[in-house]
């Protein structure tokens, strides 16, 4: 499987789906 | 104004800074200098880049990122420990703060070294420029995607972390 960081819009959407699993986690574990 | 205000405020303004210089720079090297480093090697234009833009924008970015992190840390004053171990409402800011500092390390343990060995500042066989070259590429790429939630965290979704229920 390809990296996804190899390309930038990989790495948009890599960063973009990290920021929505960490929101999760802190609105149900943190919040 | 009480003492730790001032000192907040000030925090606040430098980290502001620094991270504009640090993140901007991060942004070009990614979006900017690495297509452009690609396009220029085709048509054998890539050293002015390699010898005199890419040592002068490594020096500030590396730097700004000590001095952002820094700042930061000064603007959290009495809150840093409650940041870090995620408690007492400063869960979402820990994560921005964690994503930060995962960030440093990799400028300063992994960019950096690589891209010294890359810019021929620090001995290194063809192999070993290449690997540096890839690790370097993927920590760099890494600290891209690890901004996204970062400025989430730190800027947008704390500011408005009622409407978001952080």
């Amino acid at each position: 499987m390809k990296n996804p960081l190899d390309s930038l819009w990989g790495t948009l959407i890599a960063g973009l789906l990290l920021t929505a699993v960490l929101y999760l986690f802190a609105r149900n574990f943190l919040a | 104004m009480e003492n730790i205000d001032l000192v907040a405020a000030l925090s606040r303004w430098i980290h502001f800074m620094a991270g504009v210089m640090w993140i901007g720079l991060l942004y070009y090297f990614n979006f900017v200098q690495v297509p452009a480093l690609r396009d220029a090697a085709a048509d054998g234009t890539a050293t002015g880049i390699s010898k005199h833009v890419a040592p002068r924008a490594l020096l500030y970015f590396r730097w700004a990122a000590v001095v952002t992190w820094l700042a930061g840390a000064a603007l959290l004053g009495p809150l840093f420990t409650d940041t870090f171990l995620l408690r007492n409402g400063m869960g979402a800011m820990g994560i921005g703060a964690w994503l930060g500092t995962i960030m440093l390390f990799n400028v300063w343990l992994l960019i950096w070294p690589n891209q010294k060995k890359i810019l021929g500042l620090k001995p290194a066989s063809d192999a070993e420029k290449n690997r540096a070259r890839r690790v370097a590429f993927l920590a760099s790429r890494t600290n891209v995607m690890l901004s996204i939630p970062m400025l989430f965290f730190m800027a947008g979704g704390w500011s408005h972390r009622a409407l978001f229920g952080l």
